[in-house]
């Protein structure tokens, strides 16, 4: 009885490995492997995770990522600055392989690429207001135009929540611009972006004066198909050492962002396996 | 029908006609069409009245006035549309009078963004319409205009009443080629946050990945039709001013 169910069990298991085996091709691992180059979509205009420098080089933590995940690949590092509006098709396209580019980990996402945990870091969502203003609560926002970012899931969210009239632009420059014009109350985005820009001293005027909500984990991706096979396999191993390292902490802090509990947690619950 | 395009959301995960049933999604479509279409209108009247100006101007006597549609027409041809917007919004934005809000910080300009994509729009269009018409008008023959000033018309007669209607049909179809442009060149306006079809469309499909195709090729099928009326239309006039024996 004992051999017979253990003996099925092999039969099942072998049927299971056998069928994801024949699923998976490695394409892009293999095209990846071949060429010798692994092309990442990135931010252009998220700074500090994925931005320009003065001489117009991508730069930022999210660079720094994909830079190790070159090196860990061994091959060369091709950065491609995608939109918060397009990155998905990017990687759906083909266009880029590996997708890190401070993309919130949704569900409805998870059906168009293939985002693997643990996920490297997490915000929520706040406004960059003027201190002349005086925000208190979210429902201060009723009724008043609020700028933000065409691709940014929480734009419906806080239309729809606190009646806030949204006007998104195609980028974080115009938007914000828009806010320093007077064009709108605030500026809704991630929580730690926000924190950033007003670390850098260039948004004196300002505050961050709500409390944020719908704190949402970020993912990077692969191509759908992959998700479950080299690729995605590897890039689970590589955020799940970044955290056991404590290497995205270190990220963190070469770039300046405030610390967030959600990496610390990680750190320690990953650095020994064996601990509870 | 809305029951049908529901299960088949839930069937296939990619083809997600979201505004076929979701009352909220379907009133953005219908509001981004709205204002595609009132962009697309104000911006082809206006480009074809500066069209009609500029090239009368162009006749002009005094040096400098033809220096000023000259500059003009070089300013707003050998830009892009797309940082026209950009300079037009929020830099000369800056300088409009504005009224200030309840708030105390927000103020709304008199020229809304939406004022301005017709205004960068128009012109920008209306540069390329002055050098269709000067075509126009140097096909009309200096007998026909010789003829007119014999017959005592002044210039600008001469211009309104003879030259122009002549040189009208003549410009046709380089007009409409033009226009056809201007109407695709109104999703530009999404640059400035102007709600135009493809900004919410853009806006839909960022919400809902699932409805990316569907959304797609809604706003392929409504430029499809948009532009379509405009060319049948400017087909059926061009017929109408047909004049036998002069051009076709």
């Amino acid at each position: 009885m004992k051999l017979r169910t253990s003996l099925l069990g092999l039969a099942i298991a072998s049927v299971a490995f056998g069928a994801s085996a024949a699923e998976c091709t490695n394409d892009t691992w293999n095209k990846v492997m071949e060429r010798g180059k692994i092309v990442v979509g990135v931010k252009a205009d998220y700074k500090p995770w994925g931005y320009r420098d003065t001489n117009g080089d991508l730069v930022g933590m999210e660079i720094d990522m994909a830079k190790d995940v070159a090196a860990k690949m061994g091959v060369e590092l091709e950065l491609v600055p995608v939109q918060s509006s397009n990155r998905m098709q990017f990687l759906e396209a083909g266009d880029i392989d590996l997708m890190i580019a401070t993309m919130s980990d949704r569900k409805d996402r998870r059906e168009i690429v293939g985002i693997i945990g643990p996920n490297y870091y997490t915000s929520g969502t706040n406004v960059l207001a003027p201190k002349a203003v005086g925000l208190k609560t979210w429902e201060d926002l009723r009724g008043k135009p609020v700028c933000g970012k065409q691709g940014a899931f929480y734009n419906q969210i806080v239309e729809e929540r606190y009646g806030a009239e949204i006007i998104a632009f195609t980028g974080n420059a115009e938007a914000k611009q828009a806010l320093r014009d007077r064009k709108c109350i605030a500026w809704v985005y991630d929580d730690s972006s926000i924190g950033s820009d007003l670390a850098s001293g260039e948004w004196n005027e300002f505050e961050m004066p709500l409390s944020s909500e719908d704190d949402n984990p970020w993912g990077l991706a692969v191509p759908l198909a992959e998700k479950d096979c080299v690729f995605g396999q590897f890039m689970s191993g590589m955020q799940y050492n970044w955290h056991r390292s404590g290497a995205l902490i270190a990220l963190e802090k070469k770039w300046g962002i405030q610390p967030t509990a959600y990496l610390e947690k990680k750190a320690e619950r990953y650095s020994d396996w064996l601990v509870d | 029908m809305e029951d049908y395009f529901r299960e088949l959301a839930e069937q296939a995960p990619r083809w997600n006609f979201i505004w076929m049933y979701d009352e909220r999604q379907q009133g953005k479509i219908l509001s981004g069409i709205w204002m595609t279409i009132n962009l697309s209108i104000a911006c082809v009247i206006f480009s074809v009245i500066i069209g009609v100006v500029g090239a009368w101007m162009q006749g002009a006597k005094s040096a400098i006035v033809r220096g000023i549609v000259q500059a003009y027409i070089q300013f707003f041809r050998n830009t892009p549309p797309f940082v026209q917007l950009l300079f037009f919004y929020f830099a000369l934005g800056q300088f409009t009078p504005a009224v200030v809000g309840e708030d105390g910080w927000t103020v709304t300009p008199i020229i809304s963004n939406v004022g301005w994509a017709i205004i960068a729009l128009s012109f920008f269009a209306g540069a390329f319409n002055v050098e269709i018409f000067r075509a126009g008008i140097e096909a009309v023959p200096d007998s026909t205009r010789e003829a007119a000033e014999s017959l005592g018309f002044s210039r600008l007669q001469t211009y309104t009443e003879v030259v122009l209607p002549l040189a009208f049909r003549v410009s046709l179809p380089a007009l409409n080629n033009n226009l056809v442009n201007l109407v695709k060149t109104t999703t530009q306006a999404l640059a400035i946050a102007v709600p135009e079809l493809l900004y919410q469309a853009r806006t839909i499909w960022s919400d809902f990945p699932s409805a990316q195709y569907p959304t797609m090729i809604l706003v392929w099928v409504v430029y499809i039709l948009l532009v379509g009326v405009l060319v049948f239309g400017m087909h059926r006039w061009e017929r109408a001013m047909r004049i036998p024996g002069y051009g076709q």
